[in-house]
């Protein structure tokens, strides 16, 4: 999937939770990639975090180490 | 296999729960009161002889031919409109009661043509059958004025007669035949709620008319077939009986056309489908249908179904029809090929909510079992999916908590972003008919759809709101709520989580959530919204029912979850006539998303990384399952952009007509190696396709399906499968060929394996619904007789959840470019992407896609009621014509997408769901601007499809 797509749907979902207290909206954010995401699509946001992660919201960074890893 | 005749009570059924004890002919019998006479004598087995009561409409005591005798009463009163007392004693059989019947019937005949051998109603007339039961042996009027005879003897034309109707494409009103007994005026009226038709005239002139004396098809009648169904003789008659006869054999079976899941008898001679007619038990309808159900059934015989299997090598070259043995292998050759290519996620699976249960649950199973991954999807990704999500969250599960004879006891009804009277019109009618006896209304839609006003039913409230903004709308019905103390504090403090509650009660106390801080984003007026809060909080029990006017938005899942939130605050949850009920799309989409069509979740709604869900289907199955969610169908599209998915068996839908951004599904498919199609058309993804397995109707098989109510109704097969096989065969074939290793011989084995598998089906086999006829789950050792509804004493999660439902604004934005919001809908006569409904004679009413647009903006653009015009948006362009209407607001345009030469979704953007990925197919910024026909893209995709569906003939 391209990049700024892949961005903006990870991004919408930080957009649902942000107005939850701080652990709770990393918390949300981390399930809900972990539980909807299929593997190919948690490794190309992981590589993309890992190249510097632009454009992502602060959430979603946040949330990354706690998202189910990939293999 | 015989003719069912379902007994005619001739008054519909009380429901008091006194009962009355009175003697029939010196039979004791006891019934409800405010029973008739008429009904009660049935009750007794004795039917008294009648023409203007039947049991789907009110008495009317027209035709005096229902006449007893009452003990203690004088003269012989009507026993249709007598209700019964405690000790009556009637008598239906006295020379006094004779003779006047026989007088009446005398009248009736002096101006009825006597052709009954050669007339379509011969055998299943009611006036026939009165004079027989009354022994009329001898008409004594010489009739000087009639209706029916079309010139006298001396040549001259009567004025009383007039001529056949055959304007309706599937039944003709002769009004030569007509007694006047009003049944088909009353069924209009009571049953559909439509009020087409009229008795015009008086006396002898007294004729049925539609409309203001216009021909069926001009007036405003929907074709329901209720009239043709109330109607005692041959006036009002299908044409399918007066072309082939009557029928001598009918089955039980259910309409696979929307979600209220009617059912009906099909009714046949030999294995010609002669007529359906609803069927009075089906607990979803009622005895009642739409266009579609009764009528629109030609496609299953349409010459464009394809019987045999086809494949080709590109998808450029012809179409090859071949062995099932060949096709099946190709096939499986190809995706074990792709498989060892690029891993076994690289091929997936779409099941249909077309299908039935046990289809799907085999589909989803394939996928898991055979190919092993969870790439399953199904089209309720771009239809329901948020409901799943949401009402999951909240409730703890993903379906309606109610059945539809609820309605019959809510007080305010809240309809939001749905249609019922074009979506879902047998629900709609049973919704208008309680409107007509004072519950209030309150619809929140951009579009005055039909229900705001229609005769009889006026809307409380209508909130216009602007497409995009559910949410904060929704979102401020609460804050009224909770800020003016409307919400119910007992319940809320016994059935929902306190700390959740108290969170969502200061999110949505801010001021920036109330009406007025809305109101310029929404277009809502404040106090409108703010008197619709409190009519549905303090009006005694209130029902939601919404559709995809709800769900296809990036905030989709959001809404849902502001709508579950409503239901709580108020406390109109878990008892008859509230509740929260999302209206169903798709025959089968809760079947199709309760049988583990998503990727993440096996059937049941269990996520596939428990490893105790994923152990029951390990062991029955002999495989292991993956614990990682699969893809879904735009995920599936994006990877085969990507090269990493290139193989997909796609059972009935068609994904490049039915979902958004068609360019970029057709570039997706275009990507994949082995596209198969099984379905009954070449639809429009096959032109993509490299195999076609050819699917069977739901005539032709076994299974079940599941409404929007949970009822699993049975589905039965009423002739042989014209393509050969069942789909459920085919899928076990394709299956096998990929060794499989699969057995099943009947439906009810995948059946008998779901109820193993998942404890929501666990009591339900074919035996239980032969004998309940049907059942809404879950049907389990708690409730073994099924659950009309959910969430009496606990929410299935335990206690209910409050969410915050921050209101965020869609990035499809209106601009100078694009400066129109584009919604898409749908229309009572055609259905979906219209492969069935375009395939009979249902064109008459929607032969093409219209653009509906305000008087206001056509006009600054230059446009006309009718002229050809571009839609351009920012992910493509295509020309259809226009409707000028102020059903939907300036700013607002408004278009189906039925047709595939129109191809509304070239317009729609890839925006969707934040939860679900589920389309925003409602919001699209586009600009209108005049045009001379059809665009480059429409004329090259339409050569393109006719090239694609080249079929070389077998040698």
């Amino acid at each position: 999937m391209s990049p700024e797509k892949l961005t903006y749907m990870a991004n919408q979902i930080a957009g649902f939770f942000r107005t939850r207290p701080r652990q709770e909206a990393i918390d949300g954010v981390a399930d809900h990639i972990s539980k909807f995401w299929a593997p190919r699509m948690r490794a190309q946001l992981f590589s993309m975090i890992e190249q510097g992660g632009a454009g992502f919201d602060p959430l979603v960074l946040d949330a990354a180490p706690s998202i189910r890893k990939v293999g | 296999m015989t003719l069912i005749k379902e007994t005619d009570f001739g008054t519909p059924a009380a429901t008091s729960e006194t009962m009355v004890t009175l003697t029939v002919d010196g039979f004791d019998v006891t019934v409800p009161q405010g029973t008739s006479v008429m009904r009660a004598s049935v009750e007794a087995g004795i039917k008294i002889p009648k023409l203007c009561a039947t049991d789907m409409v009110d008495a009317f005591g027209s035709c005096r031919l229902c006449l007893v005798e009452i003990e203690g009463r004088r003269g012989t009163p009507a026993s249709c409109t007598t209700p019964v007392e405690p000790g009556m004693v009637v008598r239906t059989q006295t020379g006094r009661l004779k003779d006047l019947r026989r007088g009446v019937m005398e009248l009736y005949i002096s101006d009825h043509p006597l052709d009954c051998l050669t007339c379509a109603a011969n055998g299943d007339c009611e006036l026939q059958d009165m004079a027989g039961a009354v022994g009329l042996r001898d008409v004594r009027y010489e009739a000087v004025d009639t209706h029916f005879r079309a010139k006298n003897t001396s040549g001259e034309a009567n004025p009383q007669w007039m001529a056949k109707d055959e304007s309706n494409p599937y039944f003709t009103y002769d009004p030569a035949k007509c007694i006047v007994c009003s049944r088909c005026v009353r069924a209009c009226e009571e049953v559909q709620g439509t009020f087409a038709l009229t008795i015009e005239g008086r006396g002898f002139d007294s004729r049925v008319s539609a409309g203001m004396h216009e021909d069926f098809l001009a007036s405003e009648c929907v074709s329901c077939g209720a009239c043709v169904q109330a109607c005692p003789t041959a006036t009002l008659q299908e044409k399918s009986v007066i072309e082939i006869g009557t029928p001598d054999r009918s089955v039980v079976t259910t309409c696979a056309y929307c979600g209220v899941g009617c059912s009906f008898k099909a009714e046949l001679r030999g294995d010609e489908l002669v007529r359906m007619v609803p069927y009075k038990d089906g607990k979803a309808n009622r005895g009642h249908s739409c266009v579609k159900g009764r009528f629109a059934y030609g496609y299953a015989s349409h010459k464009d179904r394809i019987l045999n299997p086809m494949i080709r090598e590109k998808i450029t070259d012809p179409w090859r029809e071949v062995s099932w043995e060949e096709a099946l292998s190709f096939a499986a050759t190809r995706l074990r090929a792709i498989q060892y290519e690029l891993g076994k996620d690289a091929i997936g699976v779409i099941t249909s909510s077309r299908c039935t249960n046990e289809e799907t649950y085999l589909v989803q199973k394939l996928t898991r079992a055979v190919f092993g991954n969870n790439n399953t999807d199904t089209c309720a990704r771009v239809c329901h999916s948020p409901t799943g999500y949401g009402l999951g969250q909240t409730f703890g599960t993903s379906a309606g908590t109610q059945d539809f004879d609820s309605v019959e006891q809510t007080d305010v009804v809240v309809v939001i972003g749905a249609n019922p009277t074009d979506g879902h019109p047998v629900f709609a009618s049973r919704l208008k008919k309680r409107l007509r006896q004072g519950a209030k209304l309150i619809v929140v839609d951009p579009r005055r759809i039909d229900l705001v006003k229609t005769p009889h039913v006026e809307a409380a409230h209508h909130l216009a709101l602007r497409p995009g903004t559910n949410v904060a709308v929704v979102t401020a019905l609460a804050h009224v709520i909770v800020t003016e103390g409307l919400f119910d504090e007992a319940f809320i403090r016994e059935r929902c989580d306190q700390d959740a509650f108290a969170d969502y009660a200061e999110f949505v106390s801010d001021e920036k959530h109330s009406p007025e801080a809305v109101e310029s984003l929404t277009g809502v007026p404040a106090q409108d919204l703010r008197e619709a809060a409190r009519l549905y909080a303090r009006g005694g029990n209130g029902a939601i029912y919404y559709g995809l006017g709800v769900t296809e938005h990036s905030q989709g899942s959001t809404t849902v979850i502001g709508i579950a939130n409503l239901a709580m605050l108020t406390g109109n949850i878990g008892r008859p006539g509230v509740g929260v009920n999302p209206l169903r799309g798709q025959n089968n989409v809760q079947g199709s998303c309760d049988m583990g069509s998503f990727p993440h979740e096996l059937p049941g709604y269990r996520h596939v990384n428990g490893q105790e869900v994923r152990d029951i289907f390990e062991s029955m199955w002999g495989v292991s399952i993956s614990d990682e969610p699969g893809l879904r169908i735009p995920n599936m599209l994006d990877a085969a952009v990507d090269g990493t998915f290139k193989g997909l068996y796609c059972q009935g839908e068609d994904i490049l007509q039915s979902d958004p951004d068609t360019k970029h599904v057709s570039a997706g498919l275009a990507a994949m190696d082995c596209v198969i199609v099984h379905d009954l058309f070449l639809n429009e993804t096959a032109n993509y396709a490299h195999v076609f397995l050819p699917g069977s109707t739901f005539l032709e098989k076994d299974g079940t399906f599941t409404n929007a109510e949970r009822r699993i109704n049975r589905v039965r097969k009423v002739m042989a499968p014209r393509n050969g096989y069942a789909d459920w065969e085919v899928t076990q074939m394709l299956a096998n060929a990929m060794g499989g290793n699969w057995s099943y011989t009947h439906p009810s084995q995948i059946m008998d394996e779901i109820a193993a598998t998942t404890p929501s089906f666990a009591n339900v086999s074919y035996a239980l619904l032969e004998e309940k006829g049907s059942v809404q789950w879950p049907c389990n050792d708690k409730t073994p007789d099924g659950s009309p509804v959910m969430h009496v004493d606990e929410f299935v999660r335990g206690k209910g959840r409050f969410i915050r439902t921050d209101y965020i604004a869609t990035d499809e934005k209106t601009g100078p470019r694009f400066p129109l919001l584009l919604t898409t809908g749908r229309i009572l006569s055609q259905y979906n992407v219209g492969a069935q409904t375009r395939r009979t004679g249902n064109v008459v009413w929607h032969a093409e896609d219209l653009l509906e647009i305000h008087p206001h903006d056509a006009e600054v653009r230059g446009v006309k009621d009718g002229d050809w015009i571009k839609l351009a948006s920012r992910s493509g362009e295509t020309a259809l014509r226009t409707k000028i209407t102020d059903k939907v607001s300036p700013g607002v345009v408004y278009t189906t997408f039925h047709h595939p030469t129109t191809q509304a979704n070239v317009i729609t953007t890839d925006y969707s769901d934040w939860a679900t990925n589920c389309p925003e197919y409602k919001v699209t910024a586009v600009q209108v601007m005049p045009s001379n026909g059809p665009t480059d893209w429409q004329e090259k995709y339409e050569e393109f499809s006719t090239l694609s569906r080249r079929i070389e003939a077998a040698e």
